[in-house]
């Protein structure tokens, strides 16, 4: 039971805002503004790899038909259409060229659809094979054996004044295949 | 009196310095005694690792150029041309192994002695994840080796990352800065290994040891003593009342000893076996490369050629982020009870599974066998007792089984790929028909060669393989031929 009549409200015990707490919360909000304006930016620039802003993809020409026997596999590579002076060799990138006949090819990725090896042909036996986990593919990039979950990675190609280009400039993986 | 001024001296410096109470609430702190034991010893060498890790790190970052143009060249630098550079290169790279292996024991022997228990599962947490970040360092630092092998793991990562579902493209992108593996892939690469691993790591051993201290070392287990969370806190106070003595000088002894043998070791790797060379440039056309994982990954990379194919997403996607969790989550799980390993037998049979299994893993992962011999074709001879009194018609099959690379899967009598059956005996296990079968259609595996032997090839290749038998056992047999016949 309280002493106090019932009809007077008791005042919220408001803390008084002294100038003191008042430049503190300043303080703090304006800390936290600063903060997020310089997470904007860095967070922007560390995820725009994500975000592809520049074209990834470019027709490449990979040399004069001619070059390529017909019913032959050969391995043929190409420069990064996008890359920098300080890339070195990883700028040059290897792919497997098959001339089924006439102006028909298929140009396969040389990663592994498993895993991403480099896998290697061996015209003797008309195999693909990969080095690290066994993976086995015919000549037209079927699975012939080992874990890969799907065939190999087959480039988009045209023919164009006498030469084969394709169009490349990413790494294929099983969510983004070349 | 020279004692009476020095310790006059003592007296006017820790006035001044203050460090008598820093000393009480670290090094001095007080320790149960029968935490003074050999198992408790491998924490103490891991710190000892990194700072070793951070030491040499430093060295290596004056010379090596982190550009993908570069960085290769400047690794031939360091390892034959810099003073010294081959050995801190040794150091570094031997002290990684013996990081990762101490960790691993300390997690071992902490889990063993339920040490993770109540009040100590944020300090077990903590340990998860400098786990993790000294595996990101460990896997960062191979990259930095910037090699066929560093190019093709990170073809891996990739392709791991690609596997997720909705979001495996954008990993992959954040991944290796870009589409494609290339400059700056390595550099983002290199601010992880050198400025961003290592600070999470700093930041995360401050919080473990601070933990350490401000919870005690974790007590001997005792048989039959389990933890109760309502009473722990003040029998342990008794116990340090009873038993405590300060860890420096008194309890120290054994890790001062076994680190000392550690880096001994470290320094006796580095000089005798040198650091891991980088293999050749990462130059991705070189194709005729094997690439291979640094040992503590060989048990994953073991994992994804024997997983059957269909789950392998799955466990790769699903289960082995949970199993991570699951690891984290283990105070959580197991809060309180016995601590002793001896009263927890399913804990130690788990240790022994898990570590079973790694080590099979990573034991196969040293000659992979699932992966064809991709030179065997070329270099290994078929042996001559197998060829010696054959008939023109199976010379001729040993020329096609050896020509058309059957080796690279096959092996004869041992020597040649271990992929597929040896096939030393097979003349034993297939008949005629099966192996002109097998040989034409494939199956259980093996590819099929219809496309590419004409038939005199298959009749000259089956001829010769109806011979591989060892003497004195007998051709397999059509069962039906028989019964029909």
């Amino acid at each position: 039971m309280s002493d106090e009549p019932r009809d007077t409200p008791k005042a919220p015990a408001l803390p008084p805002v002294t100038r003191r707490s008042f430049l503190f919360k300043l303080g703090l909000g304006l800390n936290a503004l600063a903060a997020a304006m310089v997470a904007v930016p860095v967070v922007g620039y560390v995820v725009s790899a994500v975000f592809r802003t520049r074209v990834d993809q470019a027709w490449i020409p990979l040399g004069a038909i001619g070059d390529f026997p017909e019913r032959q596999t050969r391995l043929a590579t190409y420069r990064n259409p996008f890359r920098v002076p300080w890339d070195g060799t990883t700028a040059d990138i290897p792919c497997w060229v098959r001339r089924v006949g006439g102006e028909r090819f298929q140009v396969f990725a040389i990663n592994c659809a498993h895993l991403g090896c480099p896998v290697r042909w061996f015209p003797q036996s008309g195999l693909f094979m990969c080095p690290c986990h066994g993976g086995v593919y015919y000549e037209d990039g079927r699975v012939a054996s080992g874990p890969p979950p799907r065939g190999l990675y087959e480039y988009e190609y045209k023919v164009s004044q006498g030469a084969l280009w394709v169009r490349g400039g990413r790494i294929p993986t099983l969510s983004q295949t070349v | 009196m020279a004692a009476s001024k020095l310790s006059a001296l003592g007296a006017w410096l820790e006035q001044r310095l203050g460090l008598r109470p820093l000393y009480e609430g670290s090094a001095g702190h007080l320790v149960p005694s029968n935490a003074a034991s050999w198992w408790y010893v491998f924490g103490s060498a891991t710190l000892v690792c990194l700072v070793l890790q951070i030491t040499t790190g430093i060295c290596l970052a004056l010379v090596y150029v982190p550009s993908a143009d570069q960085a290769w060249d400047s690794l031939q630098y360091l390892d034959f041309e810099q003073p010294l550079g081959w050995y801190l290169r040794g150091l570094h790279f031997w002290g990684s192994n013996f990081m990762v292996a101490l960790m691993t024991l300390h997690m071992i022997q902490v889990f063993l002695f339920g040490a993770y228990k109540y009040p100590r599962e944020l300090t077990w947490l903590c340990g998860c994840l400098l786990f993790l970040c000294t595996l990101g360092l460990a896997f960062t630092g191979q990259v930095l080796r910037f090699d066929q092998d560093a190019y093709w793991g990170l073809g891996i990562g990739v392709s791991i990352m690609g596997r997720i579902p909705l979001v495996g493209d954008a990993l992959t992108s954040l991944l290796i800065g870009g589409p494609i593996i290339a400059a700056e892939t390595l550099t983002r690469f290199f601010s992880l290994h050198v400025f961003v691993l290592p600070g999470l790591v700093i930041t995360l051993v401050i919080l473990h040891l601070r933990m350490v201290l401000h919870n005690g070392i974790n007590e001997y287990p005792t048989r039959g003593r389990g933890v109760d969370p309502e009473r722990y806190d003040d029998e342990y106070a008794e116990l340090i009342e009873r038993t405590g003595e300060p860890f420096f000088p008194n309890a120290i002894h054994k890790d001062l000893l076994f680190s000392a043998i550690v880096m001994a070791s470290i320094l006796f790797c580095a000089a005798v076996f040198g650091p891991k060379l980088p293999n050749g440039p990462p130059d991705p056309t070189l194709i005729d490369t094997v690439p291979r994982p640094d040992f503590y990954f060989l048990a994953l990379f073991s994992v994804f050629a024997l997983l059957p194919p269909y789950m392998e997403t799955f466990l790769i996607v699903y289960v082995m982020p949970v199993a991570v969790l699951l690891l984290f989550a283990i105070p959580f799980i197991s809060r309180s009870g016995a601590k002793h390993p001896g009263d927890r037998p399913v804990a130690v049979a788990g240790v022994a599974l898990v570590m079973t299994v790694v080590v099979t893993l990573a034991v196969l992962g040293l000659s992979s066998d699932w992966s064809p011999h991709m030179d065997a074709w070329k270099q290994v001879a078929v042996p001559e007792k197998l060829v010696e009194g054959r008939s023109p018609l199976e010379l001729r099959g040993a020329l096609v089984l050896q020509a058309k690379q059957c080796r690279n899967c096959h092996a004869l009598d041992g020597s040649g790929g271990k992929r597929g059956p040896d096939l030393g005996d097979v003349a034993t296990r297939l008949t005629e028909d099966q192996l002109i079968r097998q040989v034409l259609q494939g199956g259980g595996n093996m590819p099929a060669y219809g496309k590419n032997l004409s038939p005199p090839e298959v009749a000259a290749l089956v001829a010769f393989l109806r011979t591989l038998r060892p003497p004195d056992s007998a051709l397999a047999q059509d069962p039906v031929g028989r019964l029909g016949g």
